[in-house]
C-alpha cells in the first residue's frame, strides 16, 4: 500500500496478445469443425486438425502468464493502494456475477425442457395431436420420474441403459466440494492469523478435495458413456446433463488451478493477513462453484 | 503518470489510456456505422423495384442479417462503450477507468470478434451466391442450425460478449469505485447512471446470449438436442434464450442515448434537467422490467394464454417510465432559454422520433394487435425509428456536443445543422412509409413483393440513398473538426455544466490526477 495515488499501468502488450490467441483459438475450432460438413467419404461428420486450436490456446496460457506475473509482480512492490483493492474486488465479483448468468441460461433450459417441452411432447395441455402425430410411444419420461427413460424419437437420440443416479458418486462428490469450501476459508482464517504453515496445509486439503471430486466425475463419465450409453446425444436428458456438470467440472479445473496457483504463492511466501486480494477471488470462485454444484445435485441429480 | 506514450500504432494497439480506447471505440463503430450502411443500400436497392434486380435472394438474407448484426454489435453498442471511455471518467473526476488494462482488451477483441463474423462471407463458394450468415441477425433455429459456417459465427458472439463484459466489468468498477470525493451516486450526471444500468444489464445477459450460441454449437456438432423436438428439446427454447438476452439488449442500446440527451437538452435550455431523481429510478424501472417481457416478441409462436396476457401487461407498462422520460425532457426545454445548436437539434430529433418508435412499440407490445403486425415491415418501422432516430441519433448528438472537448475546435455549424436537416427529412422519408406497407401485410426480410407494395418501397428506397449519403456529410464534418477550425473554450457551451466543461479544450492526455472536490 504506497501513496494515495490510483496506480494507472503503463501501455501494455499482453491485452492484444490475449486477443490474438482467443482469435486463433476460436478460428482452429471453427475451422476444424467446417469439416463436419463434407460429404462422409470425405471425412464429414468428424472433427478436422485441431492444432491451429491448440496454437491459440498455448498464446493465451501464454498471455496469462505473462500479464497474471504482471500484475503479481506490481502487487508484492506495493503500487497497489486500497482503492485499486476496491477495483479489484469489484471487477472479480461482477466477473462471478456474469458466469452465474451463464449457468442460469442451461439450468433455464433444463427447468425448460422438464416443465414444458416434455410434457408437450408427451401430449399434456392442447397437445394432444403433437404426441399423437410425432411420437405417440413417447410418455414424457424422465429418469428420476421412475418411467423409462426414452426420447421422444430414440432412432435419432438413442435411449440410454440407465442414469446416473444421485445417492452415490454424486453425493459423495457433494460432501467433498462442501467440505472443500470449508477448508478453503479455514486457510483464509490461518491467512488472516500468519499462520502460514496452518495455511498452507488447508490449502493442500482443500485441493486434494478439488482433485479427488475431479476424479470421481470423470470416473462418473467414463461408466456413463461406456456402461450406461448415456452421451450428449441421448436426447435432452444427455444434452442437459452433460452440459451442465461439464461446464461445472471445466470451473472445478479453473478453481482449482487458481488454488494450485495461489498455494503456491503461499509457499514462496506471498500474501500479508491485510494484503492477499488474490487469494480471496481465488476462494470467492471457489465458493460460487460449489453453490453452483449443489445446484446441480438438487436439479440434474436428485429432482 | 506524464504525458509520455508510444507514438505511432503502438500508441493504440497498447494504450491504457480512456481517451485513447474511447477513440478507439468510437472508430471502430463509425467504421461499421459505414459497412453496415453500405449493405442498407444494397437492401434499399433491391427492394426500390419489385422483382430481382441485383441480388441473389440468398445474398438479400445475407445482408439484411449481417446489416442487423454489425449495426447492433459493431456500430451502436461500440459507440456507446466509446463514449463511457470519453466521458465516464471525466464526467466523475476519476483519472481513468479503474481497470485501464482490462478496457484496452475490451476493445481490441472487437476487431477480431467482426473479423470473426464476416470473414464466411468470403469463404468458398461464389460471393454473390451469399456465403455469410443468412438466417437474420436473431438467427432463430432451426433455421440457423442448417448454416454450414455456423461455428464461425458463434465464436464472434462470444468474443463480442467477452468484449462487452470486461468494458462492463469495468465501467461499474469506476463508477462505484473512482468517483471523485463529494460526487454521491445522486449527484451523478444522468449520463453516468444510464451506463452504470446499461453496464449491469449487459453482465446479466451477455453470458446467456453465450449460454444460447453454446447450445447452437453442441446441437449443430456435438449431438445435443436443446432445440430437437426429437430429442425432447424444442425450437421455441432458442427463441426464450435469445430474446431473454434480447429484450434487455434493446435497452442497453437505448438507455446510454437517453443519458447523452439529457446531459445535451439542459445545457441548451439552460436550465437543470427537470425531475433528475425521477430520470434515475425511471432508468432503473425501464432495466428492471426489460427482464421480465421477453416473449412479446414471439407473441405468434403459440404460448398458452395466460403467457400471452402477462407479457403483454409487462410490456406496456414500460410505457410509464418511458413516458416519465419524455415528460422530463420537455418539462426541461419548457419555458427555457433555448438555442439550437447542432447537438440540440439531433437531441429534439431524438425526443420526437424516439417517441414515435415508442408509440409504435406499444401498439406490437398489444398482444392481439401484434398477430396482424409480427414479421411484418412495420416491425422493421418500428425498430428503426428508436434504433436509428433513437440509439443513433443520441450517439450523433452526444459526438456533436463533445467533439470540441474531445479536438479543442468547434466544428462546422452551418455543415452540423445541414446533416441534420438532411438526414432527419430523409430517415422520415425512409422508414415513415414503412408503417404503411406494414400495416398492409408486407413481410420483412423478403428480396421480392407484391406490387401494392410498390410505391411506398420505392420513396422509402429513394429516403434510404439521401440517408446514407448524409452520413458521408458526418465523416467529412468530423474529420474537418480534428484538422482544424475555430478553439473551443473550455466550457464549450454557454450553459454547460459538469467536471468535463472544467478542464481545457482539447482534454489533456491524462485528466484529474489529483481528484476535483464536488460541492
Amino acid at each position: 500500500m504506497s501513496d494515495s495515488k490510483y496506480y494507472l499501468p503503463e501501455p501494455s502488450h499482453w491485452p492484444l496478445v490475449g486477443s490474438i490467441g482467443l482469435f486463433v483459438t476460436t478460428f482452429g475450432f471453427a475451422f476444424a469443425l467446417l469439416n463436419y460438413n463434407a460429404p462422409v467419404e470425405e471425412g464429414g461428420g468428424t472433427i478436422g486438425n485441431l492444432m491451429v486450436m491448440y496454437i491459440g490456446m498455448a498464446i493465451i496460457a501464454f498471455m496469462m502468464f505473462g500479464w497474471f506475473g504482471t500484475v503479481i509482480r506490481e502487487s508484492e512492490a506495493g503500487k497497489y493502494n486500497a482503492q485499486v483493492d476496491t477495483s479489484f474486488r469489484m471487477g472479480m465479483m461482477w466477473f462471478i456475477f456474469s458466469e452465474v448468468m451463464f449457468f442460469a441460461a442451461f439450468f433455464g433450459a433444463l427447468f425448460y425442457i422438464r416443465q414444458l417441452s416434455i410434457p408437450w411432447l408427451a401430449g399434456e395441455g392442447n397437445n394432444a395431436m403433437t404426441n399423437e402425430l410425432l411420437w405417440p410411444s413417447f410418455d414424457g419420461g424422465w429418469a428420476s420420474d421412475g418411467k423409462a427413460m426414452v426420447s421422444p424419437n430414440p432412432e435419432a437420440y438413442p435411449t440410454p441403459k440407465a442414469v446416473v443416479g444421485a445417492w452415490g458418486i454424486p453425493l459423495v462428490n457433494t460432501i467433498l466440494l462442501i467440505a472443500s469450501s470449508f477448508t478453503c476459508t479455514f486457510a483464509h482464517h490461518a491467512l488472516k492469523k500468519d499462520a502460514r504453515s496452518k495455511m498452507i496445509t488447508w490449502m493442500i486439503v482443500t485441493l486434494a478435495l478439488g482433485f479427488i471430486f475431479l476424479g470421481f466425475q470423470i470416473y462418473e463419465y467414463s461408466h456413463a458413456i461406456n456402461d450406461l450409453g448415456l452421451t450428449l446425444s441421448s436426447g435432452t436428458y444427455g444434452s442437459t446433463f452433460y452440459m451442465l456438470t461439464g461446464f461445472h467440472g471445466a470451473h472445478v479445473t479453473i478453481g482449482a488451478i487458481m488454488l494450485t496457483i495461489m498455494t503456491l504463492r503461499m509457499i514462496k511466501g506471498h500474501f500479508t493477513p491485510k494484503n492477499h486480494f488474490a487469494f480471496e477471488a481465488a476462494a470467492w470462485y471457489w465458493h460460487f462453484v460449489d453453490v453452483v454444484w449443489v445446484g446441480l445435485f438438487i436439479f440434474v441429480y436428485v429432482l | 503518470m506524464s504525458d509520455h506514450h508510444p507514438t505511432g500504432i503502438k500508441r493504440w494497439l497498447f494504450t491504457t489510456n480512456h481517451k485513447d480506447i474511447g477513440t478507439l471505440y468510437l472508430w471502430f463503430s463509425f467504421t461499421m456505422l459505414l459497412v453496415g450502411g453500405a449493405m442498407a443500400m444494397v437492401i434499399r436497392a433491391e427492394l426500390y423495384e419489385p422483382g430481382m434486380q441485383l441480388v441473389e435472394p440468398n445474398f438479400f438474407n445475407m445482408m439484411t442479417t449481417m446489416h442487423g448484426l454489425i449495426m447492433v454489435f459493431g456500430a451502436i453498442m461500440p459507440a456507446m462503450v466509446g463514449f463511457a471511455n470519453w466521458q465516464v471518467p471525466m464526467m466523475i473526476g476519476a483519472p481513468d477507468m479503474a481497470l485501464p488494462r482490462m478496457n484496452n482488451w475490451s476493445f481490441w477483441i472487437l476487431p477480431f470478434a467482426a473479423l470473426m463474423l464476416v470473414m464466411p462471407m468470403f469463404m468458398g463458394g461464389d460471393f454473390m451466391q451469399g456465403q455469410g450468415p443468412a438466417f437474420g441477425w436473431t438467427f432463430y433455429e432451426p433455421l440457423s442450425g442448417q448454416y454450414n459456417k455456423l461455428a464461425f459465427f458463434i465464436f464472434a458472439v462470444h468474443l463480442l460478449g467477452f468484449s462487452s463484459i470486461m468494458g462492463s466489468i469495468n465501467i461499474i468498477a469506476t463508477i462505484f469505485n473512482m468517483r471523485a470525493p463529494g460526487m454521491t451516486l445522486m449527484k451523478m450526471p444522468l449520463f453516468v447512471w444510464t451506463w452504470l444500468i446499461t453496464a449491469f444489464l449487459l453482465i446479466a445477459v451477455m453470458p446467456v446470449l453465450a449460454g444460447a450460441v453454446t447450445m447452437m454449437l453442441t446441437d449443430k456438432y456435438f449431438g445435443t438436442s436443446f432445440f430437437d423436438a426429437a430429442g425432447g428439446g424444442d425450437p421455441v427454447l432458442f427463441q426464450h434464450v435469445f430474446w431473454f438476452f434480447g429484450h434487455p439488449e434493446v435497452y442497453i442500446m437505448i438507455l446510454p442515448a437517453f443519458g447523452i440527451v439529457s446531459q445535451i437538452i439542459p445545457t441548451f435550455a439552460r436550465k437543470p434537467l427537470f425531475g433528475y431523481a425521477s430520470m434515475v429510478y425511471a432508468t432503473a424501472a425501464i432495466a428492471f422490467l426489460s427482464f421480465i417481457v421477453w416473449a412479446h416478441h414471439m407473441f405468434t409462436v403459440g404460448m398458452p394464454v395466460a403467457g400471452e396476457l402477462y407479457f403483454m401487461y409487462a410490456t406496456v407498462m414500460i410505457a410509464v417510465p418511458t413516458a416519465v422520460k419524455v415528460f422530463n425532457w420537455t418539462a426541461t426545454m419548457w419555458k427555457g432559454s433555448m438555442t439550437f445548436e447542432t447537438p440540440m437539434l439531433w437531441a429534439i430529433g431524438f425526443v420526437f422520433m424516439f417517441t414515435i418508435g415508442g408509440f409504435t412499440g406499444l401498439m406490437l407490445g398489444v398482444a392481439p394487435t401484434d398477430f396482424q403486425y409480427h414479421d411484418t415491415y412495420f416491425v422493421v418501422a418500428h425498430f428503426h425509428y428508436v434504433l436509428v432516430t433513437g440509439a443513433l441519433y443520441g450517439i450523433i448528438a452526444g459526438v456533436y456536443y463533445w467533439l470540441p472537448k474531445w479536438t479543442g475546435n468547434m466544428y462546422s455549424e452551418g455543415l452540423g445543422k445541414l446533416h441534420f436537416w438532411l438526414s432527419t427529412i430523409s430517415v422520415n422519408v425512409l422508414f415513415f412509409p414503412q408503417h404503411f406497407v406494414g400495416l398492409e401485410g408486407m413481410p420483412r426480410r423478403i428480396p421480392d413483393y407484391n406490387p401494392m407494395f410498390a410505391d411506398w418501397n420505392a420513396i422509402s428506397s429513394l429516403g434510404g440513398f439521401v440517408f446514407g449519403a448524409s452520413q458521408i456529410l458526418f465523416l467529412v464534418i468530423i474529420i474537418m473538426t480534428i484538422r482544424g477550425g475555430k478553439k473551443a473554450t473550455d466550457q464549450v457551451w454557454e450553459g454547460a455544466e459538469g467536471l468535463e466543461w472544467t478542464i481545457p479544450s482539447p482534454a489533456p492526455y491524462h485528466t484529474f490526477e489529483t481528484a476535483p472536490e464536488v460541492k
